[in-house]
């Protein structure tokens, strides 16, 4: 056992460090800084400039753009580029649909689709969920009828994230009724601007848009953009959900989040003296710091038993359901920490910062209340807390 | 002992339940909301019509003589309606401190304009440095010859975008900036040269505003009170305040909870109703739990909220507490057992969860009054 990083480790993260501090433009490290959410611009500006340095894709094997790290590496990259609070790289394209073609993809899909995800040209959403078909997503209803040379696709998708940015949408339809409800589900690509494609915001509680219901009507989708075999669908949506995992524990932001509630909990008083002094209030915050340091072991833990050879089996689920807990209790004290000031609603602020304008008490205080409503979404979306606790009752303790 | 509503206050329940339901449905509410105003004067004028602007005041004052039990009930149905006109601010707050302060003279000037609706009030006690800490006024009231120039600042006056009159704390006496003593109120109205005022939207779709006032003349007249004696009965309206403010939070949380047991009987996954699932179903007994606790907690609240200080402030505190924690319960619960549609803007319950959360913000969280109930223990 050796929990330290070793100094090759150490050297690559002072070298990452280095490529953020010259690269990262100020402008939107400003927008970053003051809490604003990013927009499309925003994040394909900042995916292009890890794309021009090679480091876009960390977890793909090399030869088709990955960068050959090991696990611990790619960690410490996270931990980097989540202390910069640079715009996070969007999974869609990058950690979801790139594995799943290396992996499903045939060789014409690979060499249509890889280079404009690694370079952020094309943009694409995940179009799984439905009305009907949430955390039972077998269930889902949307038809793709075999048409020849294509598939006649109607139904309708929903809580698409940024589906209105989208170029494209990787998509699970139903392709049979017969038999198991999981075999008649097939996987396909499909282009947002395709006639009968209607995508329909979604504001959600923090007032701003970023998901969508997605309306497919008599959308045609060629056949050659049917992932894997038809019937597939439920075995690559699993494989992809395997790969996910050990991402989702959102260690390194839940870090930065804590070192930024320090600093705001330094400027804040409370009684005559900075509220980090009060010691009820800090004693609460060491507690979360606990549960995060003992998060971020156990997702050591797991990559290192990667590294070894172990795949994370479904206790990674475990790594969701902290995760997502610890983010949520982050939000919380940071938005406790303005007291009153948590309260002004300003969504310009949000969407760009406070720019010239004086704010209305702290400067950072503004995003912190819709912040925390945001994040509620952490515990329901990328199968819920309930579901994950059903996993690993099942799978784990098989129970 | 007897914990029924009595005549009087089952009646008002009635009509202010009957109003909620015939007037105040959730779109409405919303489009509202989204109006320039915020809220409607119409129902404002309602509210008045109804008797209900001059619920607190004595009857010799042209009000009704009720109390926070009285309070309570309507607080309550609004909490059930979300309602956005500025009845905390301008009379639980506002109007109960300044017929408890004023003079014969002063009241007889404006009282009748606070109960016809004509005119609205908002309370600036509060301020950058001052947290949820009362003593700490840092503002100044420098008298000056027959007047008092004003400075200072003040921080997220609820309602304090549209105000007519500002109830304004300042400092004429005390030893520093943390001094009970020395504590004035001020009556000022809102278009007084040297006030500043800087309103916005509240995350709940309230409003407040920010204050700023540098050497603003009032007159000798706009004194409430003694000079340097306001302090306990700030203290009492915060302490009216919260009764009010847990019997909203209380509205809300019956109408989250009824939400999210229809939604758990009617949403299907797997085949099943959802509520099937006994996860969810213990979710929401401790709703149900924190729900009924809540109740509890706000009748004790407004039966407390009369008494001699030390106990009012304890148990009021102690109700803050309780009701701070139930609502985040209650909202996160909410918003979690509705999956995504809970996030959603379109649906109630992302609103209620909002209005919680800022309830315990208002007049000092949870963390604030379990501090100040902890050192009531000492
Ligand atoms: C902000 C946000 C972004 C999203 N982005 C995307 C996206 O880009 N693409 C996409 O396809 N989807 C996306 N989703 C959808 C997300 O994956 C679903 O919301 C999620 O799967 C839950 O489904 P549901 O909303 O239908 O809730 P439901 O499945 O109806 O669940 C409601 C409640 O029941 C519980 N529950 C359900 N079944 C069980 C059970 N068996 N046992 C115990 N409890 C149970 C749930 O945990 C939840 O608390 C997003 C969601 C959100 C909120």
């Amino acid at each position: 056992m050796q929990l330290d990083f070793t100094p090759e480790e150490e050297a690559f993260r002072l070298e990452v460090r280095e490529f953020i501090e010259a690269e990262y433009p100020q402008p939107l490290r400003d927008k970053m800084n003051a809490g604003a959410a990013p927009n499309k611009q925003d994040y394909v500006t900042w995916q292009q400039i890890l794309h021009r340095k090679g480091w876009i894709a960390p977890r793909w094997p090399e030869q088709y753009g990955g960068t050959g790290w090991s696990p611990t590496q790619s960690y410490i990259f996270d931990e980097e580029i989540s202390a910069a609070q640079t715009p996070r790289v969007m999974p869609f394209g990058l950690t979801m649909l790139g594995p799943v073609l290396l992996s499903f993809g045939s060789e014409d899909q690979k060499q249509q689709y890889l280079p404009a995800i690694l370079d952020s040209t094309t943009w694409w959403c995940q179009g799984y969920s439905e009305p009907d078909a949430g955390s039972d997503l077998a269930s889902l209803k949307t038809q793709a009828v075999d048409k020849g040379d294509h598939y006649l696709v109607n139904g309708s998708k929903i809580w698409t994230t940024y589906a209105h940015y989208a170029d494209k949408m990787f998509c699970l339809v139903r392709t049979s009724s017969e038999g198991r409800k999981q075999q008649g589900i097939s996987f396909v690509l499909l282009d947002m601007n395709d006639p009968g494609v209607e995508v329909a915001p979604i504001i959600t509680n923090n007032g701003l848009h970023t998901v969508n219901q997605v309306f497919l009507k008599d959308v045609k989708v060629p056949k050659e953009n049917l992932v894997g075999e038809e019937g597939a669908g439920w075995t690559i949506a699993k494989y992809l959900l395997g790969h996910e995992r050990t991402v989702i524990a959102g260690v390194a932001a839940s870090k930065q989040q804590m070192k930024r509630l320090k600093t705001i909990a330094e400027q804040e008083t409370q009684q005559g003296q900075p509220l980090w002094q009060d010691n009820r209030f800090r004693d609460r915050v060491a507690e979360v710091s606990i549960d995060l340091l003992a998060l971020e072991q156990t997702n050591m833990r797991v990559l290192s038993d990667e590294s070894a050879g172990r795949g994370p089996g479904p206790e990674a689920s475990l790594l969701k359901i902290r995760g997502t807990e610890i983010q949520q209790m982050i939000t919380e004290l940071l938005a406790e920490a303005v007291g009153y000031y948590g309260l002004p609603y300003h969504k310009e602020v949000l969407l760009s910062g406070w720019g010239e304008t004086e704010p209305v008490g702290p400067d950072y205080a503004a995003p912190l209340l819709p912040h925390y409503f945001d994040w509620r979404k952490s515990s329901i979306y990328g199968g819920s807390n309930e579901i994950q606790k059903n996993i690993i009752a099942k799978a784990v303790l098989g129970l | 002992m007897d914990y029924q509503l009595n005549e009087l206050q089952q009646m008002l329940q009635q009509s202010a339940e009957k109003y909620i339901e015939r007037d105040y449905d959730f779109l409405t509410r919303q489009s509202r909301a989204a109006s320039d105003l915020g809220y409607s004067q119409q129902q404002w004028q309602q509210f008045a019509e109804l008797g209900w602007l001059g619920l607190p005041f004595n009857e010799e004052d042209g009000g009704f003589g009720g109390g926070a039990g009285e309070i309570m009930v309507l607080m309550e149905a609004f909490g059930r309606g979300l309602v956005l006109e500025p009845y905390l601010a301008s009379i639980v707050l506002s109007g109960q401190l300044f017929a408890r302060l004023g003079n014969t003279e002063q009241k007889a000037d404006l009282l009748p304009k606070l109960i016809d609706g004509s005119c609205k009030l908002a309370l600036a006690h509060s301020e950058p440095g001052s947290r949820y800490e009362l003593e700490r006024v840092q503002s100044k009231a420098d008298s000056n010859d027959a007047s008092y120039l004003l400075s200072g600042q003040k921080s997220v006056v609820l309602n304090g975008n549209d105000a007519d009159y500002y109830l304004i704390s300042a400092r004429t006496g005390g030893a520093g900036d943390i001094d009970a003593e020395g504590i004035s109120l001020f009556l000022v109205a809102a278009d007084s040269p040297g006030l500043t005022v800087r309103g916005y939207r509240t995350a709940d779709g309230l409003q407040a505003a920010d204050l700023t006032f540098e050497q603003l003349e009032v007159a000798e007249s706009a004194l409430l009170g003694e000079p340097g004696n306001a302090f306990e009965a700030i203290e009492w309206c915060f302490d009216q305040g919260i009764a009010a403010l847990s019997a909203e939070a209380l509205g809300c949380m019956e109408i989250l909870h009824q939400t999210t047991v229809e939604y758990l009987q009617t949403r299907k996954q797997f085949d099943t109703p959802i509520g099937k699932f006994q996860v969810l179903q213990h979710a929401a007994v401790d709703m149900f739990i924190a729900l009924s606790q809540s109740r509890s907690m706000v009748y004790l609240a407004a039966d407390r909220a009369d008494s001699a200080r030390d106990q009012r402030r304890a148990a009021l505190s102690a109700a803050k507490n309780f009701i701070g924690r139930a609502g985040r319960l209650m909202g996160q619960s909410a918003t979690q057992l509705h999956g995504g549609v809970g996030m959603s803007d379109e649906l109630n319950v992302s609103h209620y969860f909002k209005r919680l959360t800022t309830i315990n913000t208002w007049l000092g969280d949870d963390n604030h009054h379990l501090a100040q109930y902890s050192d009531s223990l000492l």
